[in-house]
C-alpha cells in the first residue's frame, strides 16, 4: 500500500489563499520526534506540536488492518488534564501514544479519551488508556455504532490482519455528547460538537479555544479519498456550516497538517458535490446502481489516493441515500 | 502490522488457487444442489439466463447483480422461476423470483449481501421443468453482518415506504422496465451487539408480489441475502393503461402496499435500460 504523501496543489490553481502548504512542517516533525523526554516509557510514537499543547501523530495513507498507524490521532495538554483525541488502530498504537504523552506532559494526567467516531483506526487503541479516572467520551450514537459494527470490525481484524481481538477492544464511552460539551483542561477549554449524519452517523469534532485548532477527524479527508458511511447531503451541509468558523489550525482524520483554513475543506467539498450531483443525474436518468458506480465521479480519480479502494463504495452509499429523495 | 501481511498474502494466494479449480463447487456439490433441486439435471450455460456480478465487491452488504434472460417469455415456454444462490452465505438462497408470460422478459436486477469469496448462481426453472444455471465468482467479505449504510435513524424512519418507477412513456404490448424500492432495514439476525452480546432479532422482507391490473407480473420469496432497502428492477407487458400494485410482507407480518398508475404517455421519471 502506498505511503506517499503527494500533494495536490494543482487543484488549488487560481485561488491564492489556498495555493500554499508548508513543506517545512515535515522537517519539524522529524525534529520534534527526536526530542527525548523525561519518561522512560518505550516506544513513544513521534508526535508533532501543531500549536501550543496540541500534539498530532500523523497517519499513513493506507488501508485499515492492512497497515498500522493509518489515522491522525493525538492529544491536547491543559494545565490540569490531558485529553486524548482518538487512540489509534491497536492497543500497541494506543500505548505508544500514551508514552508520547508521558514525555510531552510528564506530570499531567490523562482525564479524557475522546473518540471522534467508531472506525477502528481511530478507536482500537482505547484499551491502552482504560484506567480509573479516565473518562471515555463520544457522540450520543457512538455506543449504538459500537454495538452494531463492533463485531464486524473484530471479524475484519481477524480476517485481514490475523489479529484475534476480544470484545473488550471496544471501550464504550460512558459519557456521550447530545449536542455540545465543554471540557475544561485547565487554561484551555475544548468544545466538543456532535454532528448530524455526515461521514458516519456519530461524528464528533473538537475545537480548542486557546489555539483556535479545529480537530475534524474524519469529517475532513485530505489527499486520502473520502470514505462515506452515512450521509453525503449531511456531510456537505456540515462542511458548509463549519467553513464560516474562525479557525487557525485544522486537523484532518487523514492527510497532512498544513492545510490553511478554510481552503483545506475545498477538495473534499468538491469531491462530495461532484459525487452528489452526478449520482442525482444518474438516478434521474434511471441508471442502475451498477452503471452509476462505473460512471459517477470519474473526473476525481486522479486527484485522490486510494480512489479505487473506496470510490465505488461511496457512490453506492450516495446512490442508496439519494434514490429516496423526493 | 508486518507480521500480518504474510498470512494475508498466503490467504489471498490460496483463494486465487481455489478459484481456478473445481473446488469452488465444493459447497454446491456437497449438498447445496441436492437441498434445492434433488437429483434433477441442471444444464450449466449462459444460454437461458446470464448472471452478471462484480468480480470484487467494494461494499459486500450491497452488491448489485443482474440476471438477463436470453429467451422471450412466450406463452408456451417461459422462465417460471429464478433461484439466486450464494454458496457461502449463511443462508445460501437469496430468493426465488417468479415470472409470468406477462413479465415479457425475465430480467432482474437487485442488490445482495455476499459473505465470502464465493460462487453466485442463478438457476432458471422453465415452465416445462428444465433447469439452467449461470454462475459467477464474487470476492467480498462480511456482507451479512455489516449494514450497507449506517445512517440508522434515517433507515428506521422510512420503514415500509415504497416507490414504483417506470419509464416515462410505456410501450404498449412490449416489455417495459419497472423498479420497486422498499425501505426496510432487512435486519438479518446476524448483527451481534458487542455490548449486550445478543444478536439483533431478524426482521426482513420475506414476500414481494407485483401485479398490473390485478394480474401478477413478478413475485418473490426473499431472505436475509437481499440487501437492506430491497430494490428490484424487472419487466412487464402492459396491454392497456392501468395500475401497478406492489404488496410486501416482512417476517414480523407487517404488510406494506403501494400502487402507481401507468399510462402510455406517463410523466413519471424515466428508467434507463442498463
Amino acid at each position: 500500500m502506498t505511503k506517499l504523501r503527494s500533494r495536490h496543489d494543482a487543484v488549488h490553481t487560481g485561488r491564492t489563499p489556498c495555493a500554499t502548504r508548508w513543506p517545512w512542517l515535515a522537517c519539524l516533525v522529524v525534529l520534534m520526534s527526536s526530542n527525548a523526554g523525561a519518561s522512560q516509557c518505550e516506544p513513544a510514537t513521534p508526535v508533532f506540536e501543531l500549536a501550543e499543547g496540541v500534539f498530532v501523530r500523523t497517519g499513513k495513507t493506507a488501508i485499515v488492518f492492512e497497515d498500522t498507524e493509518v489515522a491522525n490521532v493525538g492529544f491536547i495538554v491543559g494545565e490540569r488534564c490531558v485529553a486524548v483525541i482518538d487512540s489509534g488502530g491497536s492497543v500497541e498504537e494506543g500505548a505508544a501514544l500514551r508514552c508520547a504523552i508521558e514525555r510531552k506532559a510528564p506530570s499531567i494526567p490523562v482525564c479524557y479519551v475522546i473518540n471522534s467516531h467508531v472506525h477502528p483506526d481511530h478507536v482500537f487503541g482505547n484499551l491502552a488508556f482504560k484506567a480509573p479516572g479516565v473518562e471515555f467520551i463520544g457522540h450520543k450514537n457512538l455506543p449504538r455504532a459500537m454495538s452494531i459494527l463492533g463485531g464486524v470490525f473484530l471479524e475484519r481484524a481477524q480476517a485481514q490482519a490475523g489479529r484475534a481481538l476480544a470484545a473488550d477492544y471496544l471501550v464504550v464511552p460512558e459519557r456521550t455528547v447530545e449536542d455540545e460539551l465543554r471540557l475544561d483542561l485547565g487554561g484551555r477549554v475544548l468544545l466538543l460538537k456532535a454532528h448530524p449524519s455526515a461521514h458516519t452517523d456519530h461524528d464528533l469534532s473538537i475545537f480548542d479555544d486557546k489555539t483556535a485548532t479545529l480537530w475534524l477527524a474524519d469529517l475532513l479527508f485530505m489527499d486520502h479519498v473520502p470514505v462515506l458511511d452515512a450521509s453525503i447531503g449531511g456531510w456537505i451541509a456540515a462542511l458548509t456550516e463549519l467553513r464560516g468558523q474562525e479557525v487557525r489550525h485544522v486537523v484532518p482524520g487523514h492527510g497532512p497538517l498544513d492545510g490553511s483554513w478554510p481552503c483545506a475543506l475545498d477538495d473534499l467539498l468538491r469531491y462530495l458535490s461532484v459525487v452528489r450531483d452526478e449520482t442525482r443525474d444518474a438516478i434521474a436518468r434511471g441508471d442502475s446502481l451498477r452503471s452509476a458506480q462505473e460512471r459517477v465521479g470519474r473526473s476525481e480519480s486522479a486527484r485522490w489516493q486510494l480512489f479505487d479502494e473506496y470510490h465505488q463504495r461511496n457512490v453506492a452509499r450516495a446512490f442508496s441515500e439519494l434514490e429516496w429523495e423526493d | 502490522m508486518k507480521y500480518a501481511s504474510l498470512p494475508f498474502t498466503v490467504l489471498v494466494l490460496l483463494c486465487q488457487v481455489a478459484s481456478a479449480t473445481p473446488d469452488q463447487d465444493a459447497v454446491w456439490l456437497g449438498g447445496l444442489k441436492a437441498a434445492y433441486f434433488g437429483d434433477r439435471a441442471i444444464t450449466e450455460s449462459d444460454d437461458v439466463v446470464e448472471l452478471d456480478a462484480p468480480i470484487r465487491a467494494e461494499n459486500a452488504a450491497l452488491v448489485p447483480v443482474s440476471i438477463k434472460a436470453k429467451l422471450p417469455q412466450s406463452g408456451d415456454r417461459y422462465i417460471k422461476t429464478v433461484y439466486l444462490i450464494v454458496d457461502k452465505n449463511p443462508g445460501a438462497l437469496v430468493g426465488k423470483f417468479n415470472f409470468t408470460p406477462k413479465s415479457g422478459r425475465a430480467d432482474l436486477e437487485l442488490r445482495i449481501r455476499v459473505n465470502a469469496y464465493t460462487p453466485v448462481r442463478a438457476v432458471a426453472e422453465m415452465s416445462d421443468g428444465e433447469l439452467h444455471m449461470s454462475r459467477r465468482f464474487v470476492k467480498a467479505s462480511g456482507g451479512c453482518s455489516a449494514p450497507a449504510g449506517t445512517d440508522m435513524d434515517a433507515a428506521m424512519a422510512r420503514l415500509g415506504k415504497m416507490k414504483l418507477k417506470t419509464a416515462e412513456e410505456l410501450t404498449e404490448g412490449e416489455p417495459n422496465l419497472v423498479q420497486l424500492m422498499v425501505s426496510h432495514p432487512n435486519f438479518n439476525g446476524m448483527q451481534m451487539d458487542q455490548v449486550t452480546r445478543l444478536y439483533r432479532p431478524a426482521h426482513f422482507v420475506r414476500q414481494v408480489r407485483v401485479s398490473f391490473e390485478g394480474e401478477e407480473i413478478f413475485s418473490a420469496e426473499t431472505t436475509i441475502g437481499v440487501s437492506e432497502n430491497p430494490n428490484f428492477r424487472f419487466y412487464f407487458v402492459p396491454d392497456s393503461e392501468g395500475e401497478l400494485t406492489a404488496e410486501v410482507i416482512d417476517t414480523n407480518d407487517l404488510k406494506f402496499t403501494h400502487s402507481s398508475g401507468v399510462s402510455f404517455a406517463s410523466s413519471t421519471k424515466g428508467l434507463a435500460q442498463n
